[in-house]
């Protein structure tokens, strides 16, 4: 499993054809506190840019974009209770959906962590 | 994302100003706090959270620092009379030690401005707005007679201690009143002010808040102030709460915040704060904006304000548009999810015949119709020391 970053501060954690999306432990922290976050629907086509999840603090409601496009096959039903997994596990438990890759070669353009590291350090 | 970021710049763009610091600056850094630009000082947004700070205060004592807020001095022969000109609140009869809750509003009605004013005996101490200090100014300079003498604490700060322990917190530092027959600190009623020495330092004392609770709100000078929020939080129940739970406290309290619930195009009467509108000045009138001000009393207005409670967990934000089955019926000015009662609410206009406690409603957010429901505002009991 290799797991890429976006510049919006996104991570997908991909195995195979299928890719973990969520936030980056950066990203939640800046948030602050998450009270809900709208997930996709399964089988609904996103292409990569997209917005098809948004997380909701008590400050604002924040686009979490797609690193890449595919189709969505599952929703971290877990966030519906506990939207708060994003604050506490951000880059594990907190994750948001799963989808199946439509081009791996859109990975390309993503950041390892060590990149994303200098980045974040950058900011 | 983090999108909150965006709006920051736009603001920096919108004043072409770098932020100033208030004296608070390097203490509200040193202890955490997560600053960002506001009214155009750098202020801390967080420290811990905001739903932690929140809670805590609902519990505890929260320490905010409010010294954005203009602090006015009002004095001369007459002017409680030419205050009244302005304000629509009897301050005529506005006792030495009392504070009021009042409007600035121009010759159409609409508020230019929501603030406090109390009688300090000799002259009115006025807060206003820190984002609209600078008008307020203008304006009261404009309208007010030249033999009105009209300052600017700008060498105060100031801090509002709030929740249930501010008041063994406050009298834990063993204020003493600054007069004769002025009340000890802890026996202030809501909406009472007094002068008090903290050993050296004099402090204007007001038991008045923006979060429901019951608290204080402290002037200060800015060489003092560290000190006493040092002192203050030397405490165990007391905590430094920042800007976020201060708006999620005043929003929960059903208090409007200038710039969003109330603007230049909302009048008092669809505000819902007829109440600053004195029983004489309302059959006497004399104040700018007295003529459609009463003639909306009288006849009522267009829209009102209400309180939002929505299902679910998702929040609707101000500018969401809110409709009675298809038709639009109003607008969303604040918005968000309340920490202490875990479900999303707002504060929303909303056409008179939509207004009523109990009307089912939806608010869009994003192209989904959210359920809520018109509720009674405060949404949270306020719990002052009357």
């Amino acid at each position: 499993m290799t797991t890429y970053y976006t510049k919006d501060h996104e991570w997908i954690a991909v195995e195979g054809e299928t890719g973990t999306v969520g936030i980056t432990d950066y990203a939640q922290g800046q948030l602050g506190d998450i009270t809900f976050v709208e997930l996709p629907e399964p089988g609904s086509a996103v292409k990569q840019g997209d917005a098809p999840c948004v997380v909701d603090s008590v400050k604002a409601a924040s686009d979490v974009y797609a690193p890449v496009g595919g189709t969505v096959t599952e929703a971290n039903a877990a966030l519906a209770d506990a939207p708060e997994l994003v604050n506490t596990e951000a880059e594990s438990g907190g994750w948001l959906f799963r989808l199946t890759l439509a081009d791996p070669g859109q990975l390309g353009g993503l950041m390892d962590r060590p990149a994303y590291d200098e980045y974040v350090k950058g900011l | 994302m983090p999108d909150d970021d965006a709006s920051i710049e736009a603001n920096d763009n919108l004043d072409e100003l770098e932020p100033e610091m208030l004296p608070l600056d390097g203490w509200h850094r040193a202890r955490g706090g997560r600053m960002v630009e506001f009214a155009g000082y750098w202020m801390p947004v967080q420290y811990e959270g905001i739903i932690a700070e929140h809670l805590w205060t609902r519990d505890h004592a929260g320490l905010f620092d409010v010294s954005h807020m203009g602090q006015l001095l009002v004095s001369g022969e007459g002017a409680a009379g030419a205050l009244e000109a302005l304000l629509p609140g009897d301050i005529s009869a506005l006792n030495p030690g009392r504070q009021r809750y009042s409007l600035l509003l121009d010759e159409t009605g609409g508020i230019l401005d929501d603030l406090m004013v109390t009688n300090r005996g000799d002259h009115f101490y006025l807060v206003v707005n820190g984002a609209t200090k600078w008008d307020d100014i203008a304006h009261l300079r404009e309208y007010l007679p030249d033999e009105i003498t009209l300052n600017l604490l700008d060498e105060h700060g100031l801090l509002a201690l709030q929740g249930p322990d501010a008041a063994p917190s406050l009298g834990a530092l063993g204020l003493h009143p600054a007069f004769d027959g002025m009340p000890e600190v802890v026996d202030l009623k809501f909406m009472q002010a007094a002068a008090y020495h903290w050993g050296e330092v004099p402090l204007g004392v007001s038991r008045s808040g923006y979060t429901g609770e019951d608290g204080y709100e402290i002037s200060v000078r800015a060489a003092d102030i560290e000190a006493l929020a040092e002192a203050l939080c030397a405490l165990p129940q007391v905590k430094p709460i920042g800007l976020g739970a201060r708006d999620s406290l005043r929003l929960e309290a059903g208090l409007p915040l200038y710039g969003h619930d109330l603007s230049p195009e909302t009048d008092p009467v669809s505000a819902g704060l007829a109440f600053a509108i004195s029983k004489r000045r309302r059959t006497e009138g004399g104040f700018l904006g007295a003529e459609p001000v009463l003639a909306a009393l009288e006849g009522g207005t267009a829209t009102r304000r209400v309180g939002l409670a929505l299902e679910g967990r998702q929040a609707a934000r101000e500018g969401a548009l809110v409709f009675a089955g298809e038709k639009e019926v109003g607008r969303v000015t604040s918005g968000g999810f309340s920490p202490s009662l875990n479900h999303p609410i707002a504060m929303a206009y909303v056409n008179a015949a939509h207004a009523a406690d109990g009307t089912a409603l939806t608010i869009e957010v994003r192209g989904k119709r959210l359920p809520a429901r018109v509720v009674p505002m405060p949404f949270v009991p306020h719990r002052y020391h009357r």
